[in-house]
């Protein structure tokens, strides 16, 4: 056992919020009541692409118990379009709108075209019914390689080439030098699906427009102050005019970073004078909110005899839905993250298509490009007879790599990662029998800083209160409260923290890009010291001291000791209350890098594969809550086995998405996994005071490639396309 | 609309009457006219176990009963699980094994856990996860819910013989 220095970092208290969310008492967005409040239901297209002819909502307007209806003809006039910044991922305003309300044309089945408030959620489906839209239906484009093929319908005027939005080149290096420097040369092609982020609470929103002019808003959001920006931008008022209060929030995984439903429940409650909640059905989560996208993606390495990578080429062409955006940059900044290659070619397209407008998943863009790069060194490590672990060894990305997108890492866990891939229980074992495979993947994830502030107030009694405005999906609470207990010598149940509204707290970035427990984690640890300078004074007014000190919780000065709780007793007689408080906006963002080892079973006859064992790794930096970081590594490997598997919308012809239920888009089940075992690797960040990195996303990129790598042992066949489900392996 | 109805019913070993519409779900009177929010909705189809409830002396996805159907039934929540401010095994269990990330599918999954504890007093991992396969969670990966629920069972039952 090392010894740690640390008394409350590496610890598992139990989370703050725990009693409340296992008796029921935790309050998400759609518990909310509030007097004189009515409900909203949106009308969706039936088309994938249409233009609307007339939208006629008088007879909806009419039947009782409606308050309002409104449509994109409700949104104020339009502004100088700019682009609103969600921190992870942005939009153009003038397609965030066209998002939230169609005007003209809609995109996709399932494009908001309308909405209703009324006395409960059953009279304003009956109203949305009574909508009369006539549409002309418009030829669709449902992928990214038929978006971009010549003649393809064009969604939108003006983009940068038909439907492509956005080239991305990064070159380095001389390509054409490096394959000609490679003994082992291996190209192939792969394409995935479009899948759902799968969280289990529906968005939901509930907005009062009051008559003072300011708009308060209550909704899942996984940041509240890019919600009230992004309001405020679709309708037009300054963002001081919207106030958000979040809500507990059922999951997210980048998927509740986007705004669908607060804008229009705001110009419901405009119209209705009343406060109007919204709750999605399931089929509008998945029709009618951002997906993750499908892609192509082409990728050409080149290996020479001593296994080093001499050249790389990857060409990525991914499905941004209905509006551009479509998280190809990240994809081409990580398809070769992880190694250490002098030459380099990277071409990304951002591709508008007739499907759901896309938003972030859990280190988005990254699975898709990995899968591509992971299963080429797979097949070339079998060509050369090196371990597949060794050929990724040799060429690890280190301090000091340079990126082909131009970056040079500072300290990085790659080679750790794969070193205790390689030395793990599990790698080391036999598998269990016929028709198993094992495969291996690693993946590569920036993470990312942005701001957050934080406040803390200190107790009479020796606790602290904690107030930040980092929404808590996974136990955040408690990773930003063993902080502050570190720095101030206390428990961390003597730490009480509050996520508050946007009006009381400092601007905060979105619990997103794995930055929660790092760049809010830092807020809190410079509040935290903010108390101590304080309390240090104090103590020195105390004693007439020239110089305190203060370390493991106490405050000293010559023979004179104060713990903490001693100090925080005597501050009503030494100047008052003690509040830290800080804002931070890091740029000492460290990324990190996840490996996975998977046994697979395939039954020949059926096609089902079952997963016997799995191994998640992953570089956490420092662990402040290790059983917060491995649940982390659980269910990002358990989203990205069911996204390897099983996961997909399945588009019909006409662009409907046919299996829009839980029990159509198959997510794994309790009884499709295996215990998820983890092995938390700590190379510590030298941006963060603790060493922290981030944990929430580069889990979820190891499991495509490294189900398809085990896939291929226990088949003997490279499958080319994700989801791999029994129609795939069956060759049907 | 249809003129409401009244049902009565014992939920939580309280007695509770409430009034509905022949068209709403239990779910939806649980919440909405009951005010017992602290039973999900994820799905409305019955697919993801959010809204699992113990309806008699079985567990139910109370999106898929009426709540005209709980005429003279015996109803168990969420809210019912802990005796007062004593938290029951399960709930411990869940917190201390870090069960939960989100928690908006964790009331579901207590309940369904309560009924599998009571039937089979030490489920081996099989029988646990084929119990809980109607309950979606898509945070946790399952790992750290079936070994809270092995640890409550042995808190509950004494270790297996």
């Amino acid at each position: 056992m090392s010894v740690t220095p640390y008394n409350v970092l590496g610890t598992r208290p139990i989370r703050h919020d725990g009693a409340d969310k296992v008796t029921g008492r935790a309050l998400y967005g759609a518990d909310l009541q509030l007097a004189r409040m009515v409900h909203g239901a949106i009308l969706r297209s039936p088309h994938a692409h249409a233009r609307i002819l007339r939208l006629d909502t008088s007879k909806a307007a009419a039947l009782p118990g409606v308050f309002a209806v409104v449509t994109a003809a409700d949104f104020p006039p339009a502004a100088a379009d700019k682009i609103v910044d969600f921190g992870e991922g942005d939009m153009l305003l003038s397609s965030l709108r066209g998002n939230i309300l169609a005007s003209g044309k809609v995109l996709y089945s399932g494009h908001a075209v309308a909405a209703v408030a009324a006395v409960n959620a059953h009279v304003a489906a009956e109203a949305v019914a009574l909508i009369e839209v006539d549409y002309e239906p418009l030829p669709c484009v449902l992928t990214a390689p038929a978006a971009m093929a010549p003649g393809a319908p064009l969604l939108h005027e003006g983009l940068a080439n038909g439907n492509v939005a956005e080239y991305i080149r990064h070159e380095i290096g001389d390509l054409t030098a490096g394959f000609a420097a490679a003994t082992v040369i291996v190209e192939r092609e792969f394409d995935t699906a479009t899948v759902h982020q799968g969280y289990i609470e529906p968005q939901n929103a509930t907005a009062f427009w009051s008559s003072d002019g300011r708009v308060h808003i209550w909704c899942s959001t996984q940041g509240s102050f890019v919600a009230r920006d992004a309001t405020a931008a679709v309708l037009d008022l300054p963002v001081s005019q919207v106030k958000v209060t979040p809500m507990e929030i059922g999951g997210g995984f980048g998927g509740k970073i986007n705004v669908y439903l607060e804008p229009v429940a705001a110009l419901l409650s405009k119209k209705s004078g009343r406060p109007v909640k919204i709750v999605m059905s399931r089929r509008d989560v998945f029709t009618g909110t951002g997906p993750t996208p499908g892609s192509r993606v082409r990728v050409k390495i080149g290996v020479d005899t001593a296994g080093k990578i001499t050249a790389a080429q990857a060409w990525l062409a991914y499905e941004a839905g209905a509006y551009p955006g479509a998280m190809v940059g990240p994809g081409a900044m990580t398809v070769f993250a992880c190694y250490d290659i002098e030459n380099v070619l990277i071409e990304g397209f951002d591709v508008v298509v007739n499907k759901p407008s896309t938003a972030a998943y859990r280190a988005p863009g990254a699975p898709n490009a990995a899968l591509a790069t992971e299963t080429i060194l797979d097949e070339i490590a079998e060509k050369l007879g090196i371990d597949p672990l060794e050929l990724r060894l040799r060429n690890a990305a280190k301090e000091g790599t340079r990126r082909a997108d131009g970056p040079r890492y500072k300290r990085i866990g790659c080679v750790e990662v794969i070193e205790a891939m390689h030395a793990s229980a599990h790698y080391n074992a036999p598998l269990p029998g016929p028709h198993c495979g094992r495969g291996v993947a690693i993946g590569y994830w920036f993470n990312i800083g942005l701001p957050s502030s934080a406040t803390l107030s200190v107790n009479a009694d020796g606790t602290v209160n904690l107030i930040e405005g980092s929404t808590d999906i996974g136990g955040s609470r408690t990773s930003l409260s063993m902080q502050a207990a570190e720095v101030l010598g206390i428990r961390a149940e003597d730490v009480h923290p509050t996520i508050v509204d946007t009006d009381s707290v400092g601007y905060t970035g979105v619990t997103g890009g794995s930055r929660t427990t790092f760049a809010t984690g830092l807020a809190v640890y410079e509040a935290a010291q903010d108390v101590v300078t304080q309390m240090k004074a104090r103590a020195a007014t105390l004693w007439t001291a020239e110089e305190v000190d203060f370390s493991g919780g106490i405050f000293s000065s010559g023979p004179n000791t104060l713990t903490f709780a001693q100090l925080a007793a005597q501050l009503g007689a030494t100047g008052g209350p003690v509040v830290g408080s800080a804002a931070v906006n890091p740029r000492g963002a460290g990324g990190s890098v996840a490996g996975l080892i998977i046994d697979l079973k395939v039954d020949p006859e059926t096609g089902k594969t079952d997963v016997l064992r799995v191994t998640s790794v992953q570089d956490a930096g420092k662990a402040i809550h290790p059983a917060y970081v491995e649940g982390q590594m659980q269910g990002g490997t358990a989203q990205g086995i069911g996204w390897a598997l099983n996961e997909e919308y399945f588009m019909d012809a006409s662009g409907d998405m046919r299996n829009s239920s839980y029990l159509d888009y198959r997510m794994p089940t309790a009884l499709d996994l295996p215990m998820i075992d983890t092995i938390i690797v700590e190379v510590p960040n030298p941006g963060h005071p603790f060493g922290v990195r981030g944990v929430g996303e580069a889990n979820i990129i190891p499991p495509l490639p490294a189900v398809a790598n085990a896939l291929y042992r226990a088949i003997g066949r490279r499958l080319n396309s994700v989801p791999m489900n029994p129609a795939t392996i069956l060759n049907l | 609309m249809a003129p409401k109805v009244q049902v009565q019913t014992t939920i939580n070993n309280e007695p509770v009457q409430f009034l509905c519409e022949p068209r709403q779900s239990l779910l939806e009177c649980l919440r909405d006219v009951v005010g017992l929010t602290g039973t999900k909705e994820g799905c409305g189809d019955g697919n993801c176990g959010s809204c699992t409830i113990k309806l008699g002396d079985r567990i139910v996805t109370s999106c898929l009963v009426l709540g005209v159907e709980a005429e003279g039934e015996t109803i168990t929540t969420i809210e019912g699980l802990a005796h007062g401010n004593t938290l029951h095994p399960l709930q411990k269990a869940f917190l201390e094994h870090a069960a939960l990330q989100c928690g908006i599918c964790t009331p579901g999954f207590l309940i369904a856990a309560d009924a599998l504890l009571q039937k089979h007093p030490h489920p081996t991992e099989d029988q646990t996860r084929f119990w809980l396969s109607n309950n979606l969670c898509r945070c946790t990966g399952y790992d750290k819910i079936i070994r809270a629920v092995q640890a409550a069972a042995v808190e509950i039952h004494g270790a297996p013989q």
